[in-house]
């Protein structure tokens, strides 16, 4: 592994995951018709445009430890400002290619960064949070009184499709403006990944950990947080940029505090820690909303339940669980936790059975009983009101709790004897 | 360097005050420390000799009197501010960054005085004179081997040691260390004295102390400071056979 790492140049894994993100839509292309699928191609658009969106926003929270709830602020404003850039160019006031629309957006997005950042900036933590709280009600509300910006209730439609293309395309199917949105997408991340390897960013992890003693050592923590702050809004801008090409609507949804919501699910649930961690949470945020919302009405739900037991349980995220592993991994001990895995699996998979059982007979007998909707598993018809399904999932529920503590602690034993192990092997070589 | 900066004391207090609501914890100091001198405060605890360094360091603003750094006065000057004029402090409590790892944060204190400001567009990994300066300075601290870990997983007095470290990172010509060796064994409390008398070479050093043969064996001269007033300020030995000095101070040690 790190043999294989020593002889690859550092940009190949992202050349890889490029080329991989390139390839997935077409394992769902519909050759009959020869068309992508579209439900496929939204969807990863969609993440990629919230994955950006994410990383963005952890580069206030993990990076610099501020926490804002007002983040879609940026997200829109980046938004709003490509659209008006789209119409110019299409009432042909000015040139713009349509491939740089996003960084139009970017470029609002710094704007309205380093103004917004002027004022929240000027307060930390929680002062910080109630700030960024405040603009976001702000934005939302100054969103449906001033109709020549943002359009009022209805928003700003623009069409993407412009004769401006510097590649020739038009962008008149979603797989041209996915290809454009992956490579957007990876600028962002790359540029942001480096980011985190300058003087601002590591100043700002140092602002995080310890605000007071940057202070001694020359730096204005505000001054730190207000740069941040602005090329962050420069990252979500270029998001708003990309939602614009996808969507051709942008409304006031894209500045309210249910988007600025999603980041922090998606930081929280990924994990702030890593580089990576907002885009695992994204990937499963994203699923949950557009898959699972097909599947069933109480998806939101799930992604509460996610959200809170991750930062209960693991409040380093999908990122520092995967952490974790690592030293185990290199030490070549993961067969070791196999069979504790293995062991642990089915009384897992019944609690997560129960569970969702249990919500699911609430779901129908509410929401679903008024949509008039029939609850059903593999063609059976199931009766909510009966009290057998209940007793079902409720026996479940508790019996795999009590079987996956009874595992969980023998998983425990397991991996403390792998670690403390390894730990003592590294403090004796 | 002009002859008139050589000429200007270091660091100057004059009727220094400090109220905190109706509770005078400084009470008119006046001191004034020359370049290159290595001058330690002392005093029963609750004197308030962290208070004075607070107040040094622009941690605190000063309810009355004046504090200059090589002559320029830091009145309304804020902490960074008054850090950029070569003024560098350390804390009783120690105050690094835990979640970076023991090199980043040696960087992180070289970084302004290097010239970095907030750049967002030089990659830390290319600059190869700043990262030799770090590195340089870890094998001073004898830290070189906890490079990579971070920081907040050192032993006490790592820790102790990484603070120093973060003081001195920027090069300042003036440099206070507040209790460098409190709650450290005998042998820990060696190594950080001569840590502390190879990085204050040739600077101007303040330190508040508690341990006598670190003061003693440091210092060339030494400020006595009882409930917020200067009771002496001269060289060991004058401090050692002064009366007041005894009664109020050293008479409680040896008692």
């Amino acid at each position: 592994m790190t043999l294989l790492r020593r002889h690859w140049p550092s940009y190949l894994p992202w050349l890889l995951a490029f080329v991989i993100l390139l390839a997935i839509p077409f394992l769902f292309y519909d050759w009959g018709k020869g068309r992508h699928s579209g439900f496929v191609l939204t969807l990863m658009s969609e993440i990629g445009v919230m994955a950006i969106f994410a990383l963005s926003y952890n580069m206030l929270m993990g990076q610099a430890g501020l926490l804002s709830f007002g983040h879609a602020v940026l997200l829109g404003m980046g938004a709003y400002c490509a659209a008006h850039v789209v119409l110019l160019v299409k009432a042909g006031t000015i040139w713009l290619p349509t491939e740089l629309v996003p960084l139009a957006g970017g470029l609002g997005g710094l704007f309205f960064g380093f103004v917004f950042g002027w004022l929240v900036t000027k307060q930390r933590a929680t002062a910080f949070a109630m700030i960024t709280m405040g603009l976001g009600e702000l934005v939302s509300s100054a969103a449906l009184m001033f109709m020549g910006f943002f359009g009022g209730e209805g928003g700003i439609s623009i069409d993407r499709v412009m004769d401006t293309s510097l590649v020739g395309v038009k962008y008149t199917s979603p797989w041209q403006v996915y290809c454009l949105l992956l490579v957007w997408a990876f600028i962002a991340a790359v540029l942001m990944k480096l980011q985190t390897q300058t003087p601002l960013g590591s100043i700002a992890n140092a602002t995080r950990d310890n605000f007071e003693r940057a202070q001694f050592v020359g730096y204005d923590p505000r001054m730190v947080r207000l740069y941040q702050f602005a090329l962050s809004g420069f990252f979500a801008g270029i998001g708003g940029g990309l939602y614009v090409l996808i969507y051709e609507i942008v409304t006031f949804d894209t500045v309210s505090a249910g988007k600025s919501a999603n980041a922090l699910l998606a930081v929280y649930i990924g994990g702030a820690g890593g580089f990576f961690g907002p885009i695992l949470g994204t990937i499963v945020v994203v699923l949950l909303q557009s898959g699972v919302s097909l599947l069933s009405n109480a998806w939101l739900l799930y992604v509460g339940i996610l959200f809170i037991v991750m930062v209960m349980y693991a409040p380093g995220g999908l990122i520092g669980l995967l952490f974790m592993h690592m030293p185990i991994w290199r030490a070549g001990r993961m067969r070791e936790l196999l069979l504790p895995y293995a062991r642990a699996f089915p009384p897992a998979l019944i609690v997560l059975l129960g569970f969702v059982l249990l919500v699911e007979l609430a779901s129908f007998t509410t929401i679903g009983a008024a949509q008039g909707k029939k609850f059903s598993i593999g063609g059976h018809l199931i009766d909510t009101t009966a009290p057998l399904p209940w007793v079902i999932a409720l026996a479940a529920l508790v019996l795999g709790a009590l079987w996956l503590r009874r595992e969980a602690r023998g998983f425990r034993e397991r991996w403390d004897a792998v670690t403390e192990a390894i730990k003592l092997k590294g403090a004796m070589s | 360097m002009s002859t008139i900066a050589l000429q200007a004391p270091a660091i100057e207090l004059r009727d220094v005050c400090k109220r905190f609501g109706r509770t005078e914890i400084i009470r008119g100091v006046n001191l004034s420390i020359s370049r290159g001198e290595r001058h330690a405060i002392i005093g029963p605890n609750g004197a308030g000799k962290t208070t004075l360094f607070n107040l040094i360091s622009g941690r605190f603003p000063i309810s009355s009197g004046s504090i200059t750094v090589d002559g320029k006065s830091t009145a309304n000057l804020a902490p960074q501010e008054i850090n950029r004029l070569g003024l560098s402090r350390s804390f009783q409590i120690t105050s690094i960054f835990p979640r970076m790892t023991v090199f980043e944060n040696i960087r992180c204190g070289l970084l302004w005085s290097q010239g970095y400001r907030y750049s967002f567009w030089n990659l830390l990994g290319r600059q190869k004179a700043l990262n030799e300066a770090a590195d340089q300075l870890l094998e001073r601290l004898k830290l070189s081997d906890r490079r990579n870990l971070l920081a907040g997983l050192l032993s006490y007095a790592e820790q102790r040691a990484l603070e120093i470290g973060i003081t001195i990172a920027g090069g300042a010509e003036i440099i206070l260390l507040d209790e460098p060796t409190a709650g450290m064994s005998h042998s820990e409390t060696d190594s950080a004295v001569a840590l502390i008398r190879s990085v204050s070479e040739g600077k101007t050093l303040i330190m508040v102390e508690h341990d006598m043969s670190v003061v003693f064996g440091l210092a060339d001269r030494i400020t006595v400071l009882v409930y917020g007033e200067v009771i002496a300020s001269d060289a060991p030995a004058a401090i050692r056979g002064n009366a007041a000095v005894q009664e109020a101070y050293l008479g409680t040690v040896a008692a």
